[in-house]
């Protein structure tokens, strides 16, 4: 940089900068919008959700919970004059408008699902990939280039494209709506994933460290539990975070080889219906509560996002 | 001589040298039984789920299997191929696919672009705003796309409501998702809006790897801005296009979950795409010899076009 210079001829003038600041903003609250629309649905009343002009401003409740966590039946307003008194603020506000909660909805059994198929799969992903990744970053494997595209492959096919066998072998093995089934299939389809991440990691972890380690007696095993795993935490941690947002989002195959015991969020959330269509403050509710989870994990895998989207394949 | 020039490392040598009986007593494990132990699992894991589905279903796609009907499996050659290469659906269906790959591809590669580009000037906030965009990849795209049918109602949703606010043209005149003429781009600008920050994340990286002296030897010459761009930006950003440009040509070919929950193939089947096709052949039809052969050809162009496509990445990466 010289001295006449304010700044570096690379580097954009003050007004370029704001240009570009203000554009890129724009654009940010543009694509947030919609998401902003999904959580401010959540808090409307029913009414509300579906109004003409589209409400901007509105009461907050907390009906679309309510109506979300509960299975509720309309009764006349005399039979809800005769009931005793709510014994919960969600009783009453059903009752305000003249429902009565007859019992808990399937959503929990749905969330808790959700949570035991993504984390099931991660863990059975990110173990394996990271054995793996480690065999084939620091022992000579024959055919490793062959074994890893292979392995690669196997992400590229069209999930429907194998979701016809899959369910027949699936209906055989007596694996069809069950969660190890969903977890087997998206800890196959997340290790590939995970053993390319991970064998970026660890290729990146000096071969010193395990060395001394060995000269120092300890076994292979050794080395690999006390100093290569480590040194691999953050590397395995970000593939679990990636691993378990694949799980957590899939759609497709939990459609196809789930109905009501292992049945996940995504293909249960378009079907919370209320009287006459979709209840949609029940789903802005059940969307808020599932994608918020999300977004707090994406602001902390900020650093690795780039590697986990590309595979590795772009480190940065 | 030094250590990097012989083969192999300290440990390698030192285990060469080592009798065997001693090595297995003192190390443990040997290391290729170390490596075999711990790569087998996942290959395993693979052939299971992976490939013994895919040879099953090449071998259905020969076969008139109905998979609700109780009969024998019965051969009947390369009908099932025939049958799907002379559907005039399916090419339409085909058809459809192409438009919304070629067209979501196009507006995320040029908003994604000039968005890295703009981002690349380092304003301030850059990084809040940054992860802001990157929200809509990380989300669930079919909560996300059963979500968008309440944003396009044409009455009381927001989308129609905002257009009409700037347009003029009354909300209710048009609907994005049940118009024949709307509906194909309704997907495209969904999809759109959601991977765009994927193009633009991995931009980012290709701009931030260009080294600052191109441009200061270029400002020297007096290159213009533009022909910088044309000269260094966009070249050195190429790969890294190419790469963004693969990934979400295979995911945008194998749509699925946000087109069916956002139109489910409608109106008519306009935004029927060939993963859509499957899924109702399979699963709502039963037709599993069928469905087995348009997996197979679905599989066989992914598979083809992206080895070619890499072939072509990889020369503009050397050149």
């Amino acid at each position: 940089m010289s001295a006449t210079t304010a700044h570096s001829i690379v580097e954009a003038s003050p007004r370029a900068k704001t240009v570009a600041g203000a554009i890129v903003i724009l654009y940010a609250l543009i694509t947030i919008l919609p998401l902003l629309w999904i959580c401010a649905t959540a808090f409307k009343s029913q009414s509300d959700a579906i109004s003409y002009p589209p409400k901007l401003l509105f009461t907050p409740t907390l009906e679309g919970f309510v109506d979300l966590f509960t299975v509720q039946t309309r009764q006349p307003p005399d039979f809800i004059a005769k009931l005793p008194p709510a014994k919960s603020w969600y009783e009453k506000l059903a009752r305000e408008r003249g429902m009565v909660i007859a019992g808990p909805s399937p959503v929990v059994g749905r969330f808790v699902n959700s949570l035991i198929v993504g984390f099931g799969s991660t863990i059975l992903a990110t173990l394996l990939g990271t054995l793996a990744a480690y065999g084939f970053s620091r022992f000579r494997v024959p055919l490793a280039d062959d074994l890893l595209f292979f392995i690669l492959s196997t992400r590229m096919m069209p999930p429907i494209a194998v979701a016809v066998p899959i369910y027949l072998m699936y209906r055989w093995l007596n694996l069809y709506d069950t969660q190890i089934g969903l977890i087997l299939l998206y800890s196959a389809v997340n290790v590939s994933l995970a053993v390319w991440l991970l064998k970026g990691f660890i290729d990146e972890i000096p071969r010193e460290y395990e060395e001394a380690a060995l000269v120092d007696g300890y076994t292979r095993l050794q080395a690999f539990r006390k100093v290569v795993l480590p040194q691999a935490a953050t590397g395995i941690a970000a593939t679990a975070i990636f691993c378990l947002i694949f799980s957590w989002n899939e759609y497709a195959f939990a459609l196809l080889l789930t109905s009501a015991n292992a049945q996940t969020m995504p293909p249960f959330i378009p079907f919370i219906i209320g009287e006459g269509g979709q209840n949609w403050p029940a789903v802005a509710a059940a969307t808020t509560l599932f994608l918020t989870p999300i977004v707090f994990v994406t602001i902390l895998l900020r650093k690795h996002l780039l590697r986990g989207i590309t595979f590795g394949a772009v480190r940065r | 001589m030094t250590a990097a020039d012989e083969p192999g490392t300290l440990v390698e040598r030192i285990a060469a040298q080592t009798p065997p009986h001693v090595a297995a007593r003192v190390r443990g494990l040997s290391d290729r039984s170390i490596a075999w132990l711990f790569i087998a699992p996942t290959i395993l894991l693979l052939l299971a789920i992976n490939i013994f589905p895919l040879v099953w279903a090449i071998r259905l796609s020969f076969t008139s299997f109905m998979s609700n009907m109780p009969m024998p499996m019965r051969f009947n050659g390369i009908d099932n191929y025939i049958d799907i290469l002379a559907d005039e659906d399916v090419w339409q269906h085909f058809q459809a696919t192409a438009h919304f790959v070629v067209s979501t591809i196009a507006l995320q590669v040029v908003i994604g672009l000039g968005l890295a580009l703009l981002i690349n000037r380092q304003f301030r906030g850059h990084s809040f705003w940054t992860t802001v965009i990157l929200l809509p990849m990380m989300l669930s795209p079919a909560v996300v796309g059963n979500f968008w049918t309440l944003l396009f109602q044409p009455q009381i949703g927001p989308f129609n409501y905002l257009i009409s606010f700037f347009t003029g043209a009354p909300p209710s005149s048009f609907t994005m998702i049940g118009d024949v003429r709307l509906a194909p781009w309704t997907i495209v600008l969904v999809n759109t809006w959601m991977w765009t920050p994927y193009v633009m994340l991995i931009c980012l990286a290709g701009l931030r790897s260009i080294p600052d002296y191109i441009y200061e030897a270029a400002e020297v010459d007096r290159a213009s801005p533009w022909r910088q761009f044309w000269a260094i930006t966009l070249p050195m950003v190429l790969p890294f296009l190419m790469l963004a440009v693969l990934f979400q040509a295979i995911q945008a070919f194998e749509m699925f979950d946000l087109v069916n929950l956002l139109t489910s193939g409608g109106p008519g089947s306009v935004t029927e795409l060939v993963s859509i096709t499957l899924k109702r052949s399979a699963f709502e039809k039963w037709e599993t010899g069928y469905s087995s052969a348009l997996a197979v050809i679905l599989f066989v162009t992914v598979f083809g076009a992206a080895n070619i496509y890499v072939k072509a990445l990889n020369r503009v990466k050397q050149r």
